[in-house]
């Protein structure tokens, strides 16, 4: 527990010294940022991480982080009662998809700017640039909102922005959680500084999430060489149950 | 203790998972099935996909039904050659049902086609047990009646003919070729061994003796789940090693205390509480498909392509 505690007492004096650093090169720059950590490594006893992002403006102003993972296609399925039974029946698909996405706002994401501006820069889950494929408007907005429940419920799109928290009127610091199912892949981190309702500065930084160690081996083995991975699975599965069997004829 | 599946993608606690198998065992132990019928639903339930479920129980199962094999082999309870002819059908089973799996899975209907067949299986097999083992408590006390060795049917007028002298049966091999297909399809489709299928269909429809088959359709099911486990690898890449161990080692302990279990309990009895357990499994089931679903929109992540 102490050695916890003197560890994130360690990592706030050096996040605090880093902040200072960044204040001072604010000066130049109006917007600078950075995060505890570049990489998530999932190993076997992963159970979800926070990631903690700090940075420094160069005056007053409302700071909003958006974190997006990997996009990919994802296709959502309407159920309908089909001779009584519940079965998929329309489905649709939708392109770059981000496989995570959360906001952090130091203030409501509605009153940082106008809806157009917010749209723009795809800060909030009703503005994540979503592309419909092989369905009319209507019936996209309803799968739409199906998409980001059923993303929420998974919580990887968690669920209202996390507050942005300002240290003095300069620093900033906020908490990303991710859970234990984040999806692995490329993420970028964006960093945007709002005055008067726009933005006026920008800035994304990278952060990976990865398998890392034994599952990672695992999962590399599954992915590249699928049958070898197979028979190795049979041959270990027939292993244990010899032994199993070797060891209960004696008891 | 939580631990995170590498194929399954999520965390889950190690703990319940040994447990999970020790209780499945000690059921399968008990009653003398695989216990993959009670095992993929579970799985189901604490979150791991069911294609995922599907392909590690095929895994599962074949160490589950080795360590069962190896004591009837012992006993000499295992026709290798009705084994072999089974398998035959076993392969070309298990082989199209991995193919129909990952059609499925495309178009989105696998998981309400593995509800089904399992409210269909679970529901006719359990109620047959309990219905035929109900029969026999109430009527223990008479005398049974003296019956032919095994009735002739349509079943015994088919073609390729051939002799099975550990079994004292002479009948066509598009019979136990025929079950084996079915055993392979249920094992692809359905993540279980099939054995709660394959016993009864080779006591009353090839009519083998009792003794035999427990040994010989645990034999065949070793390689038909081997068989499904490679092609679940290869094709749908849904079969997670880790998850597979930690169930087997719950699973392995368990069955040893059912068995010992299983001594106490009368056949009739034992038939009866497994057909109502599977009756209950599969009315949990149904139930889920005729309920409203508390989401009407469910999510698949795509292949990009």
């Amino acid at each position: 527990m102490r050695r916890a505690a003197r560890f994130s007492a360690m990592a706030l004096g050096a996040i605090l010294g880093a902040g200072i650093l960044l204040a001072a090169t604010a000066r130049a720059q109006q917007l600078v940022a950075d995060l505890s950590s570049h990489l998530i490594a999932i190993t076997t006893g992963f159970t979800g991480t926070e990631v903690v992002l700090f940075g420094a403006v160069d005056g007053p102003g409302d700071v909003a982080v958006v974190v997006q993972g990997p996009a990919g296609r994802v296709n959502v399925r309407r159920k309908e009662r089909i001779a009584g039974i519940w079965m998929n029946t329309r489905s649709v698909e939708f392109d770059d998809v981000p496989g995570y996405y959360a906001v952090a706002t130091s203030r409501p994401v509605e009153r940082l700017a106008e809806p157009s501006v917010l749209a723009r820069e795809e800060i909030g889950t009703s503005n994540i640039a979503l592309v419909a494929t092989g369905a009319p408007p209507g019936r996209a907005a309803e799968f739409r909102e199906a998409l980001i429940r059923g993303k929420r419920s998974q919580g990887l799109y968690p669920e209202g922005p996390v507050p942005v928290t300002f240290l003095g009127d300069r620093l900033f610091r906020t908490t990303i959680h991710f859970p234990a199912n984040v999806p692995t892949g490329a993420y970028t981190v964006g960093v945007f500084l709002f005055r008067n309702g726009q933005v006026i500065s920008a800035q994304t930084t990278p952060l990976v999430v990865s398998k890392i160690g034994f599952s990672a081996e695992v999962y590399e083995f599954a992915t590249r060489q699928s049958l070898a991975y197979g028979i190795a699975a049979v041959a270990v599965a027939l292993a244990s149950g010899w032994a199993a069997g070797a060891v209960f004829r004696r008891v | 203790m939580q631990i995170y599946l590498p194929i399954a993608e999520m965390s889950v606690n190690a703990l319940l998972l040994l447990l999970m198998g020790g209780v499945v065992g000690f059921l399968s132990g008990l009653f003398g099935v695989g216990g993959g019928f009670l095992m993929t639903p579970l799985l189901i339930f604490v979150g791991v996909p069911p294609a995922v479920a599907v392909g590690t129980q095929a895994n599962q199962l074949v160490a589950a039904s080795l360590s069962g094999v190896l004591a009837h082999w012992r006993r000499g309870n295992v026709d290798m050659k009705m084994g072999v002819v089974m398998l035959v059908g076993g392969v070309l089973g298990t082989t199209g049902g991995v193919g129909i799996f990952a059609v499925l899975q495309r178009i989105g209907q696998i998981d309400l086609v593995i509800s089904l067949s399992y409210v269909l299986f679970l529901g006719v097999i359990g109620g047959l047990m309990v219905f035929e083992s109900a029969r026999a408590l109430i009527k223990r006390r008479r005398m049974p009646a003296r019956r032919k060795l095994h009735v002739h049917t349509w079943l015994h007028g088919l073609p390729f003919k051939m002799r099975f002298p550990r079994s004292r049966l002479y009948v066509s091999a598009l019979l136990p070729g025929g079950i084996g297909l079915v055993g392979g399809l249920l094992v692809a489709i359905m993540g279980i061994g099939g054995g709660f299928l394959l016993v009864p269909a080779m006591i009353y429809l090839l009519g083998m003796p009792t003794a035999m088959v427990a040994g010989t359709s645990l034999f065949q099911i070793i390689f038909t789940t081997a068989f499904a486990t490679v092609l679940q690898a290869a094709t749908n890449g849904t079969v997670d090693v880790v998850l597979a161990l930690l169930l087997l080692v719950g699973g392995v302990v368990g069955a040893q205390f059912g068995t010992k279990a299983g001594a106490y309990l009368r056949g009739e009895q034992a038939r009866f509480l497994l057909g109502a357990m599977v009756v209950l499994v599969a009315l949990k089931l149904a139930w889920d498909l005729i309920a409203v679903p508390l989401d009407l929109y469910s999510l698949s992540r795509m292949e990009e392509g």
